[in-house]
């Protein structure tokens, strides 16, 4: 018995908000009397983030300390339309419709500030700090609190502001195919390092190494999160995972998690990962949203590691050692390919 | 059948409430006593979602019978802070990350907590082992692990 | 280990902002690690009842009787839900913006065409009282003939999982039993190429395995409401579904969600709120409603599985001329949203590549499973796999090392994608190259200095004369076209022969509490032939959102 070691690669890209448009997005910005700002929407956070990517953006958009907003979603009494989490369209629509709404707002609050101030608003500027004051001048200035006071006090405005995102719906030709899906993709290349048994079948992924191109990442901790998360569900979907083991037999589906088989804590690899942003012309920020397409180079890759570390291809997934050693047999043992790098 | 009364002390406070027999200690924290902390994932001891520590040992509240609790106390994630000030499991989870959805964040929390009380000082192998059974299908586990040897390291550095 | 380069793309960044691009803290963290988060099952209701339904034991039989009189004595039943008792039974997910035929019962009338299948509802004073009750429903099943692989389904002559499409494929734009992608003639570029490799994947279904099940408590509310807390991922996706189903205005109903337990596409298709709402009408109390964990594993929508079988034509040199790739999407039962994956597949056809011949022919197809539904990467992760595990074998096939292979390739800034629209905003190059770095991989100095900026367009922009055909067209189902075969050295899979299933043996008892009841045991409509639907009638004023999803073109 030996174990071999391979590697392998894979480049992808994957589609950002990709459903043919027609699916708006709505946000709704408000502020309370002493400029602290709620963001009300009916996004889904399933974990991705969606609360504290919309309440960046809100507060960049805003000009306000993070601190300053917080966003309430998903109450269909007082959240705005929204046509749910999936297709990776939460960063791209939500968060556009949340800079429309922002923007909405904070041109109400620089009005305010300026009636106070008596100059031009659109000399005012920003600081993020909490405070708005005429650009070049930071003495002349204001409190967001400050000008949120007046404005609701003294000048009877409302500091709030509406957005909607929508991209129009796009044709599909029937004959050729042509469409319009999709306005930004995020691309990928990853390289697994694994080690075969030809024994036993056994795979064990040693590492991964990883370039995402994501466009802007808004937050890169959040980043980190879904980019780790995913590529462990990718290993798991390469290697473990199957409702029937048999397709098309639709038997012998697990029932637990004893039985539907995924990696434990003690089955994952260090993930080496290098991120490049180039921003999405027309996404929040330039952000894309890696929640989707992080999983997806593992699959490949990990297959492409087992055909150079023991000669076999196995083109049904999951990659199980049942199916490496049929293949192994088939073939008279492993034959391992060039070793890269 | 008859409901029958039982007693504990969940997160130091004393608690008496009527159960089914067969009512398991998870439905009896969560639907009797209103703590919403443990979640119900498979209810079949094989997610962790449900892990509180009766008398400080890791059970799982989906397979344990609420009247075999007379007596003991119980402890769930509601319970870990003390007061406003975060147990440093729940400081170092905030600073990794080591939670997307949440979902098995009490659990898992609950299971490393059972961990570092009896072993202040764990190995990477020892916390991987702790956190066995307890599935998380978001965060791909390493920022949990290290979250929790981080934990360890700064109660350490604490106490020392 | 997290590092970024930012030192790519620099030019096209200001990096100068307040919170964008800052590891702050999530709003949500705080609440998770104290446990104070809520989630839909988190909300204590006093006088909460329980619901659970009857499911299936046959992936495919005619229900002769149903028999609920036990059932509604048992101890703690309330209400039995049947399938008579739901106002619009019938529905499909995308009927909300206009794409497709309603084809799935909320509960299942005179047929089940998948194992798990609901077929009534037991609203309980308990969790164990509704499960005790579920086990006395008597239904007796005449078993139908199963079809479980997807290209079995399109053969002349299979069993007909849903009547609904009777070709056992989804119609695309009203007359094809697929969708199709035409760019470039790949049948001349295959004869020119110096290599060509078909080769057959497949895709495993997966389960989502969130750690929070599918659930839903529903309540009545002041003004005639009803509050609604939903795992959905799609709020009012959700809430428009469950208003057409159970026939309400959708300002009845009060849906608070938007933290959940983990998703992954899992929770898109309202599995239970319809249900739900339905028994808190009907018992004027609060009830909840949550799938099991086995349950969920078994019979929640899982990701469907996908075939893709790939044809390059390429030359000595690397460069690929041709891709064709023939696709089937297992949708199983109904379609929920496989159709819409279809079509995202069909998009990302032929991957990141810049190919000048590309065909793409991808079957949305219905057997015998449970329905398949959206999952991460939805369309998309099948095909990755697949596309590069081809590109991997081309490479070796050439003799090219695999990375230089997908740079000399890969699609650039000012490419013509296969779907005609041009690409931009590209950066596989620079991927490749850095990964390549990090693990010092050497890569040549042509593969070094290649750019995603530059040295596309031009030629590579062109739209090349493009040969359609009326291949594909929908026949009547005794005449459908089988789709095209597998060439020899790509051998089909055996098809799956399930055991022949056994009748259960269970009293036909009548059905005294229904007189209603439509006649259940009677034969099965004979399946219809596609006649030339109508177009469908906008439902709920939503706006239709595609123009897969609309039939007038
Ligand atoms: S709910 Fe107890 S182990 Fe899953
Ligand atoms: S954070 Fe979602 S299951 Fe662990």
């Amino acid at each position: 018995m030996a174990r071999h070691q391979g590697r392998g690669m894979a480049s992808i890209n994957y589609p950002i908000g990709m459903n043919l448009g027609g699916d708006p997005s709505q946000a709704l910005v408000h502020a309370n009397p002493d400029g602290k700002f709620t963001v009300a929407l009916s996004a889904i956070d399933l974990g991705q983030g969606m609360k504290q990517v919309s309440r960046q953006i809100a507060a960049e958009t805003l000009g306000v300390p993070i601190e300053d907003v917080y966003v309430d979603t998903a109450d269909s009494d007082t959240g705005p339309h929204d046509m749910g989490s999936f297709a990776s369209r939460g960063t791209h629509r939500v968060g556009n419709a949340v800079i429309v709404a922002a923007k909405e707002a904070r041109g109400v609050l620089l009005e305010a500030a300026a009636e106070e101030l008596e100059v031009n608003a659109d000399d005012l500027v920003t600081d993020g700090k909490g405070n708005i004051h005429v650009r070049g001048a930071a003495s002349k200035s204001i409190t967001v609190k400050a000008a949120s006071q007046a404005a609701q006090f003294k000048q009877g405005k409302t500091i709030s502001g509406r957005g909607i995102f929508l991209i129009p719906l796009s044709n599909v030709n029937p004959e050729t195919g042509e469409m319009s899906p999709v306005t930004a993709y995020a691309h990928a290349c990853l390289v697994v390092d694994l080690e075969v048994c030809d024994e036993t079948g056994d795979v064990k992924v040693n590492k991964l190494t990883s370039a995402y191109e994501l466009g802007r990442a808004l937050n890169p901790k959040m980043v980190e999160q879904q980019l780790v998360g995913g590529a462990w569900m990718g290993m798991s979907h390469a290697l473990y995972e199957t409702p029937e083991p048999y397709y098309p037999n639709p038997e012998n589906g697990g029932r637990d998690y004893n039985e539907y088989l995924m990696p434990g804590p003690g089955d994952i690899a260090p993930h080496d990962i290098a991120v490049l942003e180039r921003p999405a012309p027309d996404g929040p920020f330039g952000g894309k949203g890696p929640g989707e397409m992080c999983a997806n180079p593992v699959l490949p890759a990990v297959a492409n590691a087992i055909f150079n570390a023991v000669g076999v291809r196995i083109d049904t997934l999951p990659i199980t050692p049942e199916k490496i050693l049929r293949a192994l047999r088939a073939q008279g043992g492993a034959r391992p390919q060039a070793r890269r790098a | 059948m008859a409901r029958m009364p039982v007693q504990f002390r969940l997160n130091g406070t004393d608690r008496a409430v009527f159960v089914e027999p067969v009512e398991t200690l998870l439905g009896t924290i969560r639907r009797g006593l209103g703590d919403f902390a443990p979640k119900f994932g498979c209810g079949q001891g094989t997610c962790g979602a449900c892990t509180v520590l009766v008398d400080g040992e890791p059970r799982l509240g989906c397979l344990t019978l609420s009247v075999t609790c007379e007596g003991r106390s119980i402890e769930t994630a509601s319970g870990l802070a003390d007061g406003p000030t975060l147990h440093p499991l729940q400081a170092a989870f905030m600073e990794h990350f080591a939670a997307q959805c949440g979902f098995c964040t009490p659990g898992m929390l609950m299971a490393a907590k059972a961990l570092l009380d009896r072993n202040p000082d764990p190995t990477r192998v020892e916390v991987v082992e702790a956190i066995a059974g307890n599935i998380c299908r978001c965060t791909g586990y390493e920022p949990i692990i290290n979250a929790i040897l981080a934990a360890a390291q700064q109660r350490g550095a604490r106490r020392a | 280990m997290l590092e970024f380069r930012k030192d790519l793309f620099a030019d096209e960044r200001d990096d100068n902002l307040n919170v964008i691009g800052k590891g702050e803290q999530r709003q949500d963290m705080l609440g998770h690690v104290t446990g104070r988060t809520r989630f839909f099952d988190d909300h204590g209701f006093d006088g909460l009842l329980h619901l659970k339904v009857v499911r299936s034991p046959h992936h495919h039989a005619r229900i002769r009787s149903i028999d609920v009189s036990a059932a509604e004595r048992a101890p703690g039943v309330k209400r039995v839900i049947r399938a008579q008792d739901v106002p619009v039974n019938k529905n499909t997910l995308l009927s909300l913006i206009g794409f497709g035929k309603d084809d799935e019962p909320t509960l299942a009338v005179d047929k089940v065409r998948y194992k798990g299948e609901p077929i009534v509802a037991i609203i309980a004073a308990s969790d164990a009282e509704a499960m005790a009750a579920v086990k006395l429903v008597r239904v007796s099943y005449d078993p139908l003939p199963t079809v479980f692989d997807v290209q079995e389904a399109l053969k002349p002559g299979a069993v007909v999982v849903n009547e609904t499409y009777p070709g056992n494929y989804f119609e695309y734009h009203d007359k094809y039993d697929h969708q199709k992608l035409r760019f470039g003639d790949v049948e001349a570029a295959f004869r020119t190429a110096d290599h060509v490799l078909e080769e057959r994947y497949q895709m495993s279904p997966i389960e989502h395995a969130s750690t929070e099940t599918n659930g839903t408590i529903a309540a009545p509310e002041t003004n005639n409401r009803y509050v609604v807390h939903s795992c959905a991922q799609g709020l009012f996706f959700s809430l428009g579904t469950t208003a057409k189903i159970l026939a309400l205005e959708s300002n009845r109903l009060h849906f608070i969600g938007g933290t959940v337990g983990g998703g992954f596409g899992g929770k898109v298709d309202s599995l239970t709120e319809p249900l739900a709402v339905l028994g808190a009408i009907l018992t004027g109390q609060p009830v909840r409603y949550v799938l099991g964990r086995e349950e969920e594993m078994q019979f929640g929508s899982p990701r469907g599985a996908e075939r893709h079988v790939i044809k390059d034509g390429v030359m000595r040199d690397g460069r690929i001329v041709a891709r064709q790739i023939t696709s089937y999407f297992d949708a199983g039962a109904y379609t929920r949203l496989s159709s819409y994956g279809v079509v995202k597949c069909v998009a990302h056809m032929p991957g990141p590549y810049t190919i000048p011949n590309v065909r793409g022919d991808a079957y949305c197809v219905f057997t015998n499973r449970v329905p398949a539904t959206a999952m991460r990467g939805f369309g998309v992760t099948g095909l990755d796999f697949s596309i590069e595990v081809q590109m991997d074998k081309l490479a070796h096939l050439v003799g090219i090392d695999p990375m230089e292979f997908r740079i000399l390739n890969a699609y650039r800034d000012g490419d013509m994608k296969a779907h005609r629209r041009v690409a931009h905003n590209t950066a596989l190059i620079e991927c490749v190259q850095v990964a390549a770095q990090k693990v010092n991989w050497p890569l040549s100095e042509t593969a070094r200095r290649a750019s995603s900026l530059s040295g596309g367009g031009g030629p590579r922009a062109a739209i090349p004369p493009t040969v359609t055909d009326e291949s594909g067209r929908i026949g009547r189902p005794e005449t459908r076209q089988a789709p095209p075969q597998l060439t020899p050295g790509a051998a089909p899979l055996p098809a799956y022969q399930p055991a022949p299933a056994v009748p259960v043996q269970q009293p036909a008892a009548p059905l005294p509490n229904y007189p209603s009841q439509p006649a259940a045991a009677a034969p099965l409509p004979a399946p219809t032939p596609p006649v030339q639907t109508p177009p469908p009638t906008p439902q709920h004023g939503a706006a239709r959102f595609s123009s897969v999803f609309t039939r007038r073109r």
